[in-house]
Formats: C-alpha cells, structure tokens, sequence
C-alpha cells in the first residue's frame, strides 16, 4: 500500500476543504465590511472571540452543507483491503487517499468525519430550539403569574432535573421503547409547543386586525402541519426530509433532558422583568396577560435567552455525543462524532488514528458555540 | 494666613474610551480650609463624583488626571506613592456615600469593619480598638451599640446603615471628609436627622468636608461655601451667603427658579425651567458650556473662546465663569413668570369611603406551611378628589400611598371599603374586568424614566400601542397622526416617533410617559413620584408641562410624593399618609400652616429650604420608619412622635387616634388636646 | 427553621417517589420485560417459554402492586412450583424468601440483580465505595484548581491574564470527558506511557498515581472550566461592589481588599454551582468508568440498563436521584449559611 507524506496530507486536506473556505472568506469578508450596519452581529464580530466563533461554526456549517464535495468516499462504504489503513493510505481503484486514515470497518475516517458534521448541525440546534419553546411557553407563564402555576411547574421542572441524564436516555433512548408510543407520544408533546407559541403570541398582539391575525395563524399552521407530519409522523408529504423514529427519540429525550433548563431561566428572567414598570404600563392599559407576556417581557429577555441558548446548543451537542458514545440511539454504523469516538476508543491500544478526528470536531464545534456565547454576553453587558 | 486642607487648582480629568478622549472635568478649581464645609452643587453627570474620587486617586482605570493639582495638606496627592497613599486613606481623608447597604460589606458584622479602620492606620490592641468602635457607635447616636456592633449590615435600617458608614469614616479622626450624596437614598425624616448629625460630629471633631449634592437646600443647610457645577467645570463659586443671596451665574439662578419656593404655588410664582438639556460630554459647545441654554446668551461673546473663572467681589471669595456678568442685571425678575388664575375644581371625581387593604403575607408554595400574616397597606382611608383638581399624597416609603393608586387603577382589589368613581363603584373590579373607557380615564404617570419605556420598542409605537388599545383612531395612519400631536403636546420634536427609549435622556421618556397616559383623554391622572428621579432643571420642565396639561384638559390628578415642596406648588389638597392611615387632610394652605398633625410638622421641618432668609423650628424625629409587617400599637406614629409627651397617660399605646375634624375640609388622627394643637407655631417663617 | 427541613424533606420524598414511579413504569414496558426474560433464558426462548418465564417470577402481577412491593408496603409473594404447589423462592441466588413478606426499599431490601445474580446491596455498595473515592478525587483536583483560577481572574477583569485564563476555562468546558478521555489517554497512555488507559486494575489492586490518574483529570478537566467561570463572575461583580471601594478607601492594600473583602462574598455563589455539580459529575463518572473499565456505580448502572436488571436499575436511580436532592438541599444550607442576609430570614 502506498502512502502520502505528512506534508502532503495536509495539503490535500486544504484542497478538500476549498469550497468550505472560499463560502467562509465570502461571509466573513462581507460581515467585517458592513460590521456597522449589522447590529448585534456586527459588534460581536468585531471582538476576538466573537470573530474566532462565527469563523468556528461558519467553517462547521459549510462543511455540512458541502459535505458531498469535501468528502472523497461514501462515510458507510467500506473498502476491505483499507482496514485500519494509517493516515495517508492510497486507495488502489480510485486512487484517492484516506487522508485520515480507515476505521475497524475500513471506512474512510476523514468523510465521516466530514459527514458526521450533518447529524450534529441539524439535531442540535433543533432539539435546542424546541426546547427553547417549551422552556418559554412553561417560564413565562410561571414566572408571571407565581402562586399555584408556578408551584406546579417548577416541581415538574425540579422532578426532570432531579433525573441523572445518562439513566434518563438510558430509559428513554433504548431501542425496546420504540415498539412503544412513548416516543411518538413525547415528540409530539415537544413538536406542538412551538406551534401554540406562535399561535399565541400572534393571537395577543394581532388580536386588533384580523386579517393580519387570520393570515399569519393560517402560516403558523402550515408550517406546524409540515413540522408535525415530517418529525412525528415521518410522513413529509413532499418527502424532503426522513426523520427516522430512533432520530425522533432523540429529539424528544434532548428536549426534554434541556427543558427544564431553559424553564427555569426564562422563569426567573420574567420575575425579574415584570416589576419594570412598562409591564405595570402595560396592566394599566388593560393588556391581556400573554400580550405582557410575549410582547413586553419576552423581548426584554432575548439578551440572556440567546447567549443561553448558544451555550445549549453545545450542551445538546455534547449530549448527543453521550448518547452515541453510549450507543443509544444512532444506528451503529451512524457517522456521527460521539458513535465514531465509541467506535475508535475501544481499540485505541492498537490504532489511535480513527479516534482523533470525531474527537477534535466534537471540541471544536462546542468552543466556536462557547465563544460566541461568550462574545455575546459581554455585549451584552456592555449596553 | 491659614493653608487649605484641600487645594485642588485647575484640575482636569478625561476618561478615555474605546473611540475617543472625553473630558469629564475641566478647569476645576476649589479649596477647603480646615472646619470648614465646602458644598459641591450640580446635576447629575456634572463630574462632581469624579471630583471626589480624583481626590481620592481612586478613579476607574480609564479616568485620567490630564492636567492641573490637587494638594492635600499641602502634599501633592499626584505625588504620592502607593504606600503613602494608602496612608492618607481612611485616616486623613475618608468618604461616605450614597448606598449605604451597597457600602458596607454584607458578609462582615459591623464590629469587624469599624475596628478594621483602626487595624490599618493605629497600633491598637483589639479590646482598645473595640472600645473606640463603640464609642464611635455611640457618638453617631445609634441605640443598642453593643448588639449593633455583632450584627451585619442588612439587620440594620438604611439610616442606621448610614451612621455606621459615617461612624466609620470618623473613627481615625480624618482631616477631611468627603460625602457623596450621602442622604439620597433615604427618606425625608430620615435625611434630616443624618444631616443633623453630620453638622453635630463636624463641628465636634473640627473635620473640614466636602458635601457633594444635587439639593441646593441640603447644602444651604451644611456649608459653609459653594461651588456649583455645570457640564465639567465649576460655574460660581463663594460663600453660601453670597451665591444664595446675591446669584452671579445664569446656572446657578436658573437652578434656584426652577425650584418652587415653599409659600408659593402653581399659580402665585410658576417656576421658571432651565431650557434644553445637559449637552453630552463629547458634544459640549465652543465657548460658555452652558450658552445654548442660557437667556443671556450673546452671539459673538459667549461662544468665542473658553471662558474662565473669575472674581467678581473685592474680598476674592465669589468667583463666576460667565462673560457677562457685570452686564447682566442679576435683580431683573424673570420674563416668563406671569402669573395664572386657579383653576376652579368641578364636581367631585372619585369619592373613597373607608377604602382597605389587607395583604396575606406567606409566600405559600406547593406545600404553605407558614403561617399567613397580615400587612395592612392602607387602613380605612377616605377622601374625595374633584374634577381638574390635584390631590397629593405625601409620606415616607412604606405608607400605603402606592398601594392606594394600585387599587384606583384596577392593579389591586380593595380588601373594605368603597371607591366610587364617577358614578361605578371600581374598588373591587380588577382590571381585566373594566372596559375600555374606564382603563383610559384613569391613567398613570411612572416614577422611574429609565424603566418606564419598552426598550424594545421605538417611541411611537408604544404610543400608537396604546391608542390601538383605547380604540382611539379610525386608522393606523389616523393613530400615527394622533402620536404625533400627542408628541407636540408633550413639546419633544416629531422626529423622536422612530427613536428607540435608550437614545432619549431621562428627562424625555418622562415626556413620553405623560405623552402616553394622556392618550385616551384621561379624566384622572395618577403620578407616582414622577419627579423623584429627574434632576432638578429637569423636574422643573416636566412639572410646568404636567400644570400646563392638566390645566387645559381640565384633568384630575393624584400626586403621589415625598417632596412636600413640590407638592405646595403643586396641589390643591393634600393627603398626608403614614403606615397606611391618612393621618391629616385638607388643602395645601391648612397642611402648611398650623395647627400640625406632629408628623406633617416633622416632614415640614425635614425640607431641605434653598432660600437662605427662610427661618426652620429644627424636629428631628428619633428612630426608623416601623415595617408594616408588625405596625405599633395604638397610633401608627407614637413610636416616634415628638409630641407623644403631651398627651395624658398611654392613650397613643393604646387607641387609634379618630379623625376629627379642625375646620372645613381640614383634619387629622391626632390625641392632642385642641389647646395644644392651638398654640403650634408655623415650622417655616 | 424545623418547619423548613421537614418541608424539604416532604418534596424530596415526593420526588423520590415520583421519579422512582416513572422508573419503575419504564423498565417494566413489554419490550424491556421481553429484553429481561430473553437475557434470563436462552438464546432462542420460545414466546411461550418467555411468557411462562414472566409470569413464573411474577412479573405478569399488576403494576402498581409490584410497585408497592418494590417499595415495602405491598408484601412480596414468592414463586409457586408449578409441579408441587409449594411456595419457593423466586431467585435463589439472591436467597429470596420462600414465604410473603414485607421486604421493599423500606424495609431495607432492595432486591435482585438478575444480572449480576446478586443481592442489589451486595453489588451496589462496593461499586458506591469505589464511585465515591473518584468522584472524591476529582473534586478535590477540580474545585481548589477551578476557584483558584476564577479568582485570579476575576481579580483584575480585563487583564491579559484574564484574557488567557478566560480562553483556557471556554476551552476546558468545551472538551466532553469522551472526548478529553480519549485525547489525554493517547498522549499520555498510547504514546508517552506516562499513565495508564484503563483503570480496572485500580479495584483489585486499589490505586495508584499510574492507573488512576486520567479516570480523575478527565471529568475534573470538563468541569473545572465551567466553576472557574462562575466563579470569575462573581469575583468580578464583588469587585466592582461599592464595599470594596469602601474597603480600598479604608486603606487597603490590593491584596488586602482581595482577601478579606472580596473572597468570601466572591465565594457564595460558586458553592451552589460546586454543590450542583455532583448529579453533573455522575454522567461525568459513568462515561469515566466505561471508559476506563474503573468497577463502580456508572459500570453497574450501564450494565444494569443494557440487560434491564430491574432491581438494580431501580436502586441505582434511587441513588442518584437521592444524591440530587441531598445536594441540593446542602448548597441551599449552605448558601445560607454562608449569606449572611439569608440566614435570618
């Protein structure tokens, strides 16, 4: 078998990842020029750790979205005679290198590296953004109105967080319970929450005109309908997406592992704000409680809801990676960082190569998402 | 001849940020001689604390002394070393100020820290260290020193906090003390006897001081000489004497006529606010800082060349930074001031009849197991308020008075009694039961500016919000239009609809915010404290648009405060409250003049008079406001009355004074015998 | 303040209650029940064979009265000998009593490993033993080393040193423990040899600096970051307090305000964050011991749940959740004892 140079691997690592480079000289060469008219955005750019963030994740989310033309090899394929192949290993029929070198199964290290960006990309942010609608849709609520609601809600919330993680998806992500509703039950409790927030924030506020209010309800629901069909059912009726049940398991035991999370910050950010007096304006003015609610509290609360739900998002991340190191979940051969590390870590004596890629990923997408939220909070302390 | 404690000459401070230098303050001048207690006047970010803490060395990393001295006992403050610096601090020169909770460590009981001060700069034993803290303690007249000195700051009040911040500063004898504001956060009463007690341990220790304020009256009251600050510089400086007696800055006069003289009113003497506002510190004018609002600004004179600070008295001791100042003629009464007739008041508004409210006090969670405890907020109070009236209510925090407009607005339901507005009794209709029409008649004016505004949404569609929600205007364009009158009537420009609440000053959202509870055509108006946070140029201009307002709407207003000055030039009646019973009513003239329930005549004496020939009868009320969780016995007030003596056996322990009624429209819950009361002489001549 | 404890007390019992129901529901849905009896048969058990198997060992009873049973105020009833009639004991590994009793969690019994063919207590222990020296190692390296570091920082906000600390602490909470374990055991185990990847000898053996040096620093590494974080941000707070300026203008020296000033009100906040992080630390703790073959609490759990060992799953979410409560209610404690402020309230 041959073999490239060390220097030569490198190079040719660069070459792979031009489309992914040149999509992020494009966006962060257009961010640094119009910085000024950007906003928040453009602050945070401005700043050390904000630039080294978005480059971070910027470099991550082209990847996903380039991942067929960075990846030399199909991340399931495996090439026998690649078995274990070390970093640099030329491919006889292609003539291509596993630039990483082969995993036990000999497939390509580097393309599910590569590949395993997508899994990552997609799961996290959604899982976080649903649970950020029930943290929000349960806080404000909570927060507002105290007495019994909150009684009930925060214990709720406690009841989950008093649960180890790690038991939790053991519980709830093993493969017996997708013979059982639980899941489908699960996910569609998460999946209706964004649904009724936006049914209800558009409802407090558009209440005075009713064609805007019928217009943007019948949108909501749409994009609800579409939601629901695709996640829940796994039904997309124009067959973009496959949400497969052991993905929606996910789904539904991240939400629920960050929920209570999220609950508990958007609870005490609303019993922070209610006593500004525009909340007690708004009362005097005969607001209803989810117009306070939604329209004069929540956007006073974004600041610390986004830097929280950056750090989330690399949390759910982490999460995710625990689950397939575990292998919950993932189905085994799923080229996502945590099964890969899994995979890698048992034989790590004999092979080290197919360990280190996932693992450096997994580091590096959860840094650029610290350091942003890290960027934003001292923006926002700033004002 | 004698040297000044403190010389500070020309001095200049900058603090430099991200994109530019900006100077804070420029061309200061001033010397304190020892026993002597200098005023330093100014509103808000006219560089008076960064004064003080330039003396100090202690200013934030990005503040910068760019030029001029500051000699402290003859020592080059810029001079000295760490060490030596170290020294001076604490025990040559030491510094009070304005949150006495936030000044005190919360984790160190108050014994610890006062000793500390003596560890530092003494060789002391810990039992000779203990034994001066107490006395200490003792000298600021607290009462317990021992148990005060093993307890820790929050088990104290906030005025027995400030002693002990005082105590500490005087404990290793400074040659200067330096107060920042050190009574801004504390109630009238209150103020005034940690105003007395400065003035006492001054005198006492000999200690020269700083006294820095916004309240021109505090420093008539303390100081021996003034200097009033404006944007960075000092504007006039002199004796007390001279500065209040004969003015020789347009600042400084603009200050004094925008504040209403006790004795006067709305209509008898309207004050005269400052025009514009504060420039920003990077966008000060050429020339006279203060020209673009000054009256006698001249073109070509006042905005050529800096101006400097010069002498203007043979004696050298009254110095003023205008060019003007032998032209102007300092006597002219002012242009504006025309005087107005009364408003009639019309038929009565809203009639409270025994009005009560109980709150349950037990924060019960999923499983209450405290037991509930009552606060009484307001107890039995009955009053009446006509149509384009002012009814003020005054008294301390903790006396009900916010509570009471809650219930009026429908934020609170009323646990006894009758509110009869118009002709619907409203005292237990929340409101989400009220109509449309209801909400928008009775609206309400916020204390604070800064927390008044959604941040999240610009100036005019938070107006245009509430007109949507009174169903005021046909259209969004007719709504929008509607803004923009209301804008006019609020006197800020058109252009201010598309700004966002953190581009406008302080003084400008309180605009908005009368802007917006005038919106629906309000037949009432409820202002809680809407000046308190404003300084005071700025309140001028908002209470002149207020009377301007509510004289042409005709409008009835509840005035909610604790500036008894304000409410004389304000009200027509008068509320006076205290834990939660109105101890006496009647009009502004009988709450003013004697006979006094005991407690007004204490809160007339706490006022803080800017007018130097004014004589004060000195009532220092001992002890704190009690916690309406556990109010005393008997009369609300017997536990701190002064008066308390003159009354036979231990009825005030005992009984709840009843209102009784003096003359027409004039009464108060007092057991003093009517002879007594007969015979009170007023607290101000 | 007995009023508050027993309060406590109540909602953690509820707690415990609760979440041991959902457990117990959990484990008990056909599938996993299937997955148990399949485990406990052979290989290629008949649907009857398992059938019979379940309802032998009296897992076909009804729900709640297992749950009752499980819990100690239901008697448990012993198997019936199909061919005899008689009364036997269900698992006799376990020595299982041949006639009805009360033995539940509160009775002090907590069952069966049909995994480990053991009383739970007799495996649970040890493997909490050896849980409990890890988790104490790793906080004792962790929590000094994390609020040093905070301190340091948070000292003088904005410093270079700052600066530095701060990129260290977001890269520390940035590296999972799969992830640092994995990088830390090939530089130092694969390649330099320094340590040793695998911590199995440490039960034997006991341990040592060789084999239990990385199953400590992997999870201390994870977490460290984030209490020197929170704990940087309250010493910056403290530091701008008004208190200090008046501790400074006392005539304090620097060092001076920072020790007697600042640290003890810098550390209030950062306890609670210690204290809550010992339920954090369990995860932690489980992906160590897989990791690292280390035969404690997370092994078992793992081992328990990939063969649905009823009993023991149900006593290890006992543990865990109770070491939740218990910590939550000592960094309430001691938050207010440590807070002045609280304390009298």
């Amino acid at each position: 078998m041959e073999f490239m140079s060390p220097f030569a691997i490198v190079l040719r690592v660069l070459i792979q990842f031009i489309p992914v480079s040149m999509a992020m000289a494009v966006l962060l060469t257009v961010s640094l020029l119009f910085k000024r008219r950007l906003g928040l955005y453009g602050f945070i750019i401005e700043t050390g750790t904000g630039f080294a963030g978005v480059s971070i994740l910027s470099f991550w989310l082209f990847t996903a979205i380039f991942a067929a033309s960075v990846a030399p090899f199909d991340p399931l394929g495996q090439i026998v005679s690649m078995k274990d192949a070390l970093p640099g290993a030329i491919e006889a029929n292609s003539g291509l290198p596993y630039l990483l070198g082969g995993d036990k199964l000999a497939r390509d290290v580097f393309s599910r590296m590569v590949f395993g960006s997508r899994i990552v990309l997609i799961i996290a942010p959604l899982a976080t953004f649903l649970a950020l609608s029930v943290g929000i849709m349960l806080g404000l609520p909570a927060g507002y109105f105290g007495k019994r609601i909150d009684a009930i809600l925060s214990f709720l919330a406690n009841l989950i967080l008093a649960f180890p993680i790690i038991l939790l998806f053991y519980l709830l992500v093993s493969p017996g319970i997708l013979e059982t509703p639980i899941p489908y039950a699960l996910a569609g409790f998460f999946f209706v929450f964004p649904i009724v927030l936006l049914f209800t924030l558009f409802w407090s506020g558009y209440r005075a005109h009713p064609k805007q209010l019928a217009l943007r309800l019948v949108l909501t629901l749409l994009a609800g309908g579409w939601l629901f069909a695709t996640f829940v059912f796994d039904s997309d009726p124009f067959h973009i997406l496959r949400v497969s049940p052991s993905t929606l398991n996910i789904f539904a035991a991240v939400a629920l592992a960050s929920g209570p999370g999220i609950f508990r910050i958007v609870r005490s950010l609303t019993l922070d704000i209610k006593t500004r007096e525009y909340v007690q304006a708004a009362q005097t003015r005969g607001e209803t409680p989810w117009f306070i609610m939604l329209w004069e509290i929540l956007p006073n609360a974004r600041g610390p809801l986004i830097v929280d739900a950056c750090l989330r998002i690399g949390y759910t991340t982490i999460l995710i990676g625990a689950l397939g190191y575990f292998g919950l979940g993932m189905p085994p051969e799923s080229p996502d960082w945590g099964t890969a590390i899994k995979e890698s870590s048992r034989l790590m004596r004999a092979f080290v190569h197919p360990a280190l890629p996932p693992a450096l990923a997994m580091m590096s997408f959860v840094l650029g998402l610290n350091l942003l939220a890290d960027a934003l909070r001292e923006q926002s302390l700033k004002d | 001849m004698v040297e000044p404690i403190l010389d500070i000459r020309n001095l200049s401070i900058s603090f430099s940020t991200r994109a530019v230098e900006i100077p804070a303050v420029m061309d200061f001048s001033c010397q304190v001689m020892p026993g002597e207690a200098m005023g330093l006047v100014g509103e808000s970010g006219c560089g008076k604390s960064t004064v003080a803490l330039a003396i100090l060395r202690d200013l934030a990393r990005i503040g910068r002394i760019t030029s001029g001295s500051i000699h402290f006992n003859g020592r080059d403050m810029a001079k000295l070393s760490e060490h030596e610096l170290r020294q001076i601090r604490g025990s040559e020169i030491a510094m009070v100020y304005q949150e006495p909770m936030a000044s005190l460590n919360p984790t160190m009981k108050i014994g610890q820290q006062l000793t500390e001060v003596l560890f530092i700069h003494e060789r002391v034993t810990k039992e000779q260290a203990y034994a001066r803290a107490l006395d200490m303690v003792k000298a600021v007249k607290l009462p317990d020193p021992e148990r005060i000195m093993g307890s820790y700051p929050h088990q104290l009040s906030g005025g027995q906090q400030q002693r002990i911040v005082i105590a500490m500063a005087l404990l290793a004898k400074p040659k200067l003390l330096i107060l920042d504001e050190p009574t801004t956060a504390l109630d009238v009463t209150v103020e005034a006897g940690i105003v007395e007690l400065v003035k006492e341990l001054g005198k006492e220790f000999g200690t020269s001081m700083l006294f820095i304020s916004h309240n021109l009256g505090l420093i008539l009251e303390t100081c021996d000489r003034v200097t009033v600050m404006y944007s960075g510089e000092a504007v006039e400086s002199g004796p007390i004497r001279d500065v209040f007696g004969s003015v020789r800055h347009p600042y400084t006069q603009g200050l004094f006529r925008s504040m209403p003289l006790l004795g006067t009113n709305r209509n008898s003497r309207p004050i005269i606010p400052i025009p514009g506002q504060l420039p920003l510190p990077h966008e000060r004018p050429k020339g006279c800082h203060f020209g673009p609002r000054c009256s006698h600004f001249v073109d070509g004179v006042c905005n050529v060349s800096t101006v400097a600070m010069r002498s203007i008295d043979e004696a050298n001791t009254h110095h003023s930074r205008c060019m003007r100042v032998e032209e102007i003629d300092w006597h002219a009464p002012p242009e504006a001031a025309t005087q107005t007739e009364a408003t009639g008041a019309g038929p009565v508004l809203l009639n409270v009849k025994g009005l009560k409210k109980y709150y349950k006090a037990a924060a019960s969670e999923f499983f209450g197991g405290r037991e509930a405890r009552t606060v009484k907020a307001v107890e039995e109070v009955s009053f009446t308020a006509r149509e384009a009236e002012t009814l003020a209510i005054v008294g301390e925090s903790g006396c009900g008075k916010s509570t009471l407009a809650k219930v009026l607005l429908g934020l609170e339901t009323a646990t006894d009694g009758t509110a009869r507005y118009d002709d619907t009794d409203i005292q237990s209709d929340p409101i989400e039961r009220r109509d449309t029409k209801l909400i928008a008649s009775i609206q309400m004016i916020f204390q604070n500016p800064f927390d008044t505004l959604n941040p999240s949404y610009s100036v005019g569609s938070q107006i245009i919000r509430t007109l949507e929600r009174f169903g005021i205007g046909a259209s969004r364009e007719e709504r929008s239009e509607m803004m923009l009158n209301l804008l006019d009537l609020v006197k800020l420009p058109r252009a201010f609809a598309t700004r966002m609440p953190r581009q406008l000053s302080g003084g400008q959202k309180q605009r908005i915010g009368v802007a917006r509870a005038f919106a629906g055509h309000p037949r009432m108006i409820i202002a809680d404290e809407p000046m308190s946070a404003l300084d005071v140029s700025v309140q001028a201009a908002i209470t002149e648009l207020l009377t301007t307002i509510q004289r042409q709407s005709r409008t009835t207003m509840v005035l909610i405060s604790h500036d008894l000055s304000l409410v004389r030039y304000m009200a027509d009646r008068i509320i006076v409250m205290y834990l939660g019973h109105i101890v006496e009513q009647g009009t502004a003239e009988q709450i003013f003049a004697p006979p006094y329930h005991p407690y007004t005549e204490a809160l007339l004496s706490a006022i803080p008079l800017a007018n130097s020939l004014a004589k004060k009868r000195k009532i220092v009320l001992e002890g704190e406001i009690p916690s309406a969780l556990s109010p005393p016995s008997g009369c609300p007030f017997q536990t701190r009355c002064h008066m308390k003596s003159k009354v036979s056996g231990s009825l005030c322990e005992q009984v709840v004074p009843p209102m009784r009624e003096l003359k027409e429209g004039h009464a108060m819950k007092c057991h003093l015998p009517t002879e007594i009361l007969d015979q009170m002489t007023p607290v101000i001549s | 303040m007995l009023a508050f404890f027993l309060r406590r007390l109540g909602v953690m019992a509820l707690t415990m209650l609760c979440l041991t129901f959902v457990v117990f529901y959990l484990v008990n849905l056909e599938p996993n029940l299937r997955k148990l009896a399949i485990s406990q048969t052979e290989m290629h058990a008949s649907d009857e064979h398992i059938e019979s198997w379940l309802t032998r060992n009296g897992y076909r009873r009804p729900f709640l009265e297992r749950y009752a049973a499980w819990i100690g105020v239901w008697p448990k009833k012993p198997n019936i000998d199909a061919e005899t009639g008689k009364q036997v004991s269900r698992f006799t590994y376990c020595e299982e009593p041949s006639v009805v009793v009360y033995a539940g969690v509160i009775e002090g019994d907590f069952g069966c490993s049909t995994k480990f063919k053991t009383k739970v207590a007799e495996k649970l222990l040890p493997a909490l033993r050896a849980t409990g020296l890890l988790m104490f190692w790793v906080m004792a390296t962790m929590v000094p080393v994390a609020l040093f570091l905070g301190i340091l920082s948070g000292m003088r906000e904005g410093s270079k040193l700052d600066r530095a600390l701060s990129v260290v602490s977001i890269v520390t909470t940035s590296t999972p423990e799969y992830v640092s374990g994995v990088v830390l055991t090939i530089i130092f185990g694969t390649w330099l040899g320094w340590l040793n990847g695998s911590a199995a000898s440490a039960t034997g053996d006991g341990i040592t600096f060789y084999n239990f040096t990385l199953p400590v620093i992997t999870p201390a590494i994870y977490g460290m970051g984030y209490i020197a974080r929170m704990t940087r941000a309250s010493m910056v707070e403290v530091m701008t307090a008004q208190y200090i300026r008046t501790a400074r203008l006392k005539g304090l020296g620097f060092y001076a305000v920072v020790l007697k000033h600042a640290l003890r009100n810098a550390l209030i906040a950062p306890f609670t964050v210690i204290m809550l992080q010992f339920p954090w630390l369990l995860t932690g703790v489980v992906i160590v011991e897989v990791m690292f073959r280390y035969q404690g609490f997370g092994l078992a759990l793992v081992d328990a749940a990939g063969n649905n060992d009823i009993d023991l799953m149900l006593s290890c979410s006992l543990v865990s959740v109770l070491l939740v409560l218990v910590t939550q209610l000592i960094s309430d404690v001691g938050y207010a004892f440590l807070n002045p402020r609280i304390r009298v309230q």
